[in-house]
C-alpha cells in the first residue's frame, strides 16, 4: 500500500506538466476555493490549522510565519518562493518544478493570495538552468487560463509570478542572503532584527517559504488544515518529500507521511530498497549534509532503544549527542565501505567553499577545519588535530552572522563525536589508510540501551 | 566594442520590467547571464561595464557580484566546460574516479583547458544531483550517472557538433 501521497501523487500521469492534463486532474481548485469562498486570513487560519511546518530545514511552522507578516497601509508585501535548492544530498524541490511545475504556481496563487503580494518571485538555483523554462511555461499557462493577471476570476486580487535565476551560491538560500540576491547585491545575510516579515525584499515586509512547503498548501486548502493535521503523526503532520541518495539500491525522490521507520525507508522495496551489492550498512546523514551523522546503530532505533521513525520528532530524539534531524529531506546512506573522514572533508570542503567570508569565524573556521582533515586524509595528520577539530568547530557554532557557521560545524562534530575511532585509526595509520578504508568496525553493533 | 542584439535588448527590457519601479539593480544577476551566454561564455571587463551601462550601475556594482557567484566565469573557458561536482553524495557514488578518467582522457588538469580550446575540467560543488550521481553540469543541462563510457560518448559528441558548426 504505502502511505498517501499528497503532493506526488500525480507525478506519473502523462502530460501532467502541461496545463489542460493539470487542471483535468482537479488542478486550480484551491485556487477557486480560496479566492471565491476564504478571505486571506482564513487561508492562513486553514494552514496553521494543519500544522504544516516548512520544509526548507528549520521547520518553522509556516502559518505562524505568515501571521507575522507586517501589513502597513500602502506598503506593498511580497512572497518570495525558495528555490535555491542547494544542501547536499537534497534535490527534492528540483523534482516537484520539474514534473509537477502547476502544482508550485497553484500553490504560489493561494499563498499569495493569503499574504497580499500582488508580485511573487520564485528564486532558483543558477544550475538548475533549464528549470525556469518549464516554469514560465506554466506561469504563461496559468495566466492565459485566468489564474494569474488582473482581477484574478473576478475577485479583484491581481497577482504576477517572476522567475529570478540565482548564479551558484549556497548561502543564498538563507533567507536574507536571497532577499540581498534578489535585488541585485552579493549574497551576504543581513543580521536579524528588522526580520524580512518587517523589512525584507526592497526594504518591503516579505515573507519566503520552500517550494515543497508552498506546493503544500494546495492540498491543505483542497482538504482543510484539519484533515491535514491528521495525516502524520504529532508535530509531523502531512507528508514530506525525501530525495535519498548514497550507496543504496534506489536513490530517488520519495514522499512519505511521517509514520515510517528509518529502517524500512532505506530496505523496503517502495523506498530506497536496501544497499547495493550486499553491503551492510555503515551511516547515514539523513537530513542534509548539515545534520549530524549517525552511525548504523543510532540510526535505526533511539538511544532509548525505540524504533526510529522519518519524522522531526524520532530523527532528533537523543538530541545532537544521540540523534540527528530532519532537516530538508536529504537522506545520505554510506554503506560498510565508505570512510567517514573523507565524507566529512568534502562537507568541510563544501562549506569553506561556500561562506561568504563576512564573519571570521565561519570563514576562517571552515578553512582551517578543512585543511586539518584534508591531513587527516592524506596520511599526515596529529593525534592532537581531533581534538583541535573539536575545538575550531565549537568555537564557529552561535558565533556567527547566520546559521551556516553552525551548518558547517556540526557535520565535523558529529563525525568525531560517533566515529572518533576512525579518526584516531587515520591517524595511527598513515599508510594503510592510503590504501584501505577502516570499514564497518563496531558502527552497526547493538547498542546498550540505556534506560529511560 | 560589444553590443546585445535589438532581440536580446528586448529581453533585458523584459527582466528590468519584472521588478518594481528604479529597482533594475535586480535585474543583475539574471543580465549578466544573458551577458555570458552572449559573450563568449564569461564576463570580460568591457562586458561587465556594458551591463553597467544598461542598468545604470556604477561599474563596481557589476564586478562586486560577478565574483561573488560561482557561475560567472571571470576568464575565457573552453567552448564546452565540464563541471563535475565532486560533494558528499557525489563521491560516495565514485565521482573521484570520474574526475581521474577526465583528466587523463582530455589530458588536462582541473582548471585547465585543452589546448584547441574546446573542452574545460571544473569541479564544483553539490548541483542537486545527488541521487543521479556522479554527474556533471554541461552548459544548461546536468549528465548524470556517469561511467567512463558515458564521458568518452560525451565528448564524441561534443566534437561532432564542433564539426558541424565550423
Ligand atoms: C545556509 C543556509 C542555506 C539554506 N538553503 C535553503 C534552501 O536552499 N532552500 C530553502 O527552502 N531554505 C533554505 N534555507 C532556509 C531559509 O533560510 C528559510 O528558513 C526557508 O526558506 C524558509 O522556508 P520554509 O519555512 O518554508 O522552510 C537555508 C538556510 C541557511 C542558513
Ligand atoms: S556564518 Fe558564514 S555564511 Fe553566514 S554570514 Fe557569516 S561568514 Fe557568511
Ligand atoms: S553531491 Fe553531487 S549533485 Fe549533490
Amino acid at each position: 500500500m504505502g502511505s498517501r501521497k499528497l503532493l506526488l501523487e500525480k507525478a506519473h500521469v502523462p502530460g501532467i506538466r502541461g496545463y489542460d492534463v493539470y487542471r483535468r486532474e482537479g488542478g486550480y481548485r484551491s485556487v477557486e476555493k480560496a479566492l471565491k469562498t476564504m478571505s486571506p486570513d482564513q487561508v492562513t487560519e486553514e494552514v496553521k490549522k494543519s500544522g504544516l511546518r516548512g520544509r526548507g530545514g528549520a521547520g518553522f511552522p509556516t502559518g505562524m510565519k505568515w501571521s507575522f507578516l507586517a501589513k502597513p497601509e500602502g506598503v506593498p508585501r511580497y512572497l518570495v518562493c525558495n528555490a535555491d535548492e542547494s544542501e547536499p544530498g537534497t534535490f527534492k524541490d528540483r523534482y516537484l518544478m520539474e514534473f509537477l511545475p502547476h502544482l508550485l504556481i497553484e500553490g504560489l496563487i493561494v499563498s499569495s493570495f493569503a499574504l497580499g503580494s500582488k508580485s511573487t518571485y520564485i528564486y532558483i538555483r543558477g544550475e538548475y538552468a533549464w528549470i525556469p523554462d518549464i516554469l514560465e511555461q506554466a506561469i504563461a499557462e496559468a495566466k492565459n487560463n485566468g489564474w494569474l493577471g488582473k482581477n484574478i476570476l473576478g475577485t479583484g486580487f491581481d497577482c504576477e509570478i517572476y522567475v529570478h535565476r540565482g548564479a551558484g551560491a549556497y548561502i543564498c538560500g538563507e533567507e536574507t542572503a536571497l532577499i540581498e540576491s534578489l535585488e541585485g547585491k552579493r549574497g551576504n545575510p543581513r543580521i536579524k532584527p528588522p526580520f524580512p516579515a518587517v523589512k525584507g525584499v526592497w526594504d518591503c515586509p516579505t515573507v519566503v517559504n520552500n517550494v515543497e512547503t508552498l506546493a503544500a498548501v494546495v492540498p491543505i486548502i483542497n482538504e482543510g488544515g484539519e484533515a491535514y493535521s491528521k495525516i502524520g503523526v504529532g508535530k509531523s503532520t502531512g507528508t514530506k518529500l525525501l530525495s535519498a541518495c548514497g550507496n543504496i539500491n534506489k536513490p530517488g525522490v520519495y514522499e512519505i507521511d511521517m509514520t515510517i521507520s528509518v529502517e524500512e525507508f532505506i530496505f523496503s522495496d517502495e523506498y530506497c530498497g536496501g544497499i547495493p551489492n550486499g553491503k551492510r550498512l555503515k551511516a547515514c546523514i539523513p537530513g542534509g549534509s548539515s545534520v549530524p551523522i549517525l552511525p548504523a546503530n543510532l540510526l535505526l532505533k533511539t538511544a532509548k532503544g525505540e524504533t526510529r521513525i522519518m519524522n522531526y520528532e524520532s530523527l532528533s530524539d537523543g538530541g545532537f549527542a544521540k540523534g540527528s534531524m530532519m532537516g530538508s529531506g536529504g537522506f545520505i546512506v554510506l554503506d560498510e565501505d565508505q570512510c567517514v573522514v573523507r565524507n566529512t572533508l568534502t562537507l568541510a570542503r563544501f562549506y569553506r567553499h561556500e561562506s561568504c567570508g563576512q564573519c571570521s569565524p565561519c570563514r576562517e573556521g571552515t578553512g582551517w577545519m578543512e585543511k586539518i582533515l584534508k591531513n587527516i586524509e592524506y596520511g599526515k595528520g596529529k593525534s592532537s588535530d581531533i581534538d583541535l577539530l573539536w575545538d575550531i568547530q565549537r568555537k564557529i557554532e552561535g558565533n556567527t552572522i547566520c546559521p551556516l557557521g553552525d551548518a558547517a560545524a556540526w557535520p565535523v562534530a558529529a563525525a568525531i563525536r560517533h566515529f572518533r575511532d576512525e579518526f584516531e585509526w587515520h591517524v595511527a595509520n598513515p599508510i594503510a589508510s592510503q590504501n584501505r578504508n577502516f570499514g564497518l568496525a563496531h558502527y552497526a553493533d547493538p547498542l546498550e540501551v540505556v534506560p529511560a | 566594442m560589444i553590443k546585445f542584439s535589438d532581440e536580446k535588448l528586448k529581453k533585458v527590457d523584459e527582466i528590468v520590467a519584472r521588478y518594481p519601479q528604479g529597482k533594475q539593480k535586480s535585474a543583475l544577476l539574471p543580465v549578466l547571464h544573458l551577458a555570458q551566454e552572449e559573450f563568449g561564455g564569461w564576463l570580460s571587463t568591457e562586458a561587465m561595464d556594458y551591463v553597467a551601462s544598461l542598468l545604470k550601475l556604477e561599474p563596481i556594482e557589476v564586478y562586486e557580484v560577478a565574483t561573488f557567484y560561482s557561475m560567472y566565469n571571470l576568464k575565457p573557458v573552453g567552448r564546452y566546460m565540464f563541471e563535475v561536482c565532486q560533494t558528499g553524495p557525489c563521491m560516495l557514488r565514485g565521482s573521484d574516479q570520474i574526475i581521474d578518467y577526465i583528466k587523463q582522457k582530455l589530458n588536462i588538469g582541473i582548471g585547465e583547458t585543452t589546448p584547441d580550446g574546446l573542452f574545460t575540467l571544473k569541479t564544483v560543488e553539490c548541483l542537486g544531483a545527488c541521487g543521479y550521481a556522479p554527474m556533471m553540469q554541461l552548459g544548461k543541462h546536468f549528465r548524470e550517472h556517469l561511467t567512463p563510457e558515458k564521458v568518452d560518448a560525451i565528448i564524441e559528441e561534443c566534437r561532432r557538433n564542433t564539426a558541424a558548426n565550423n
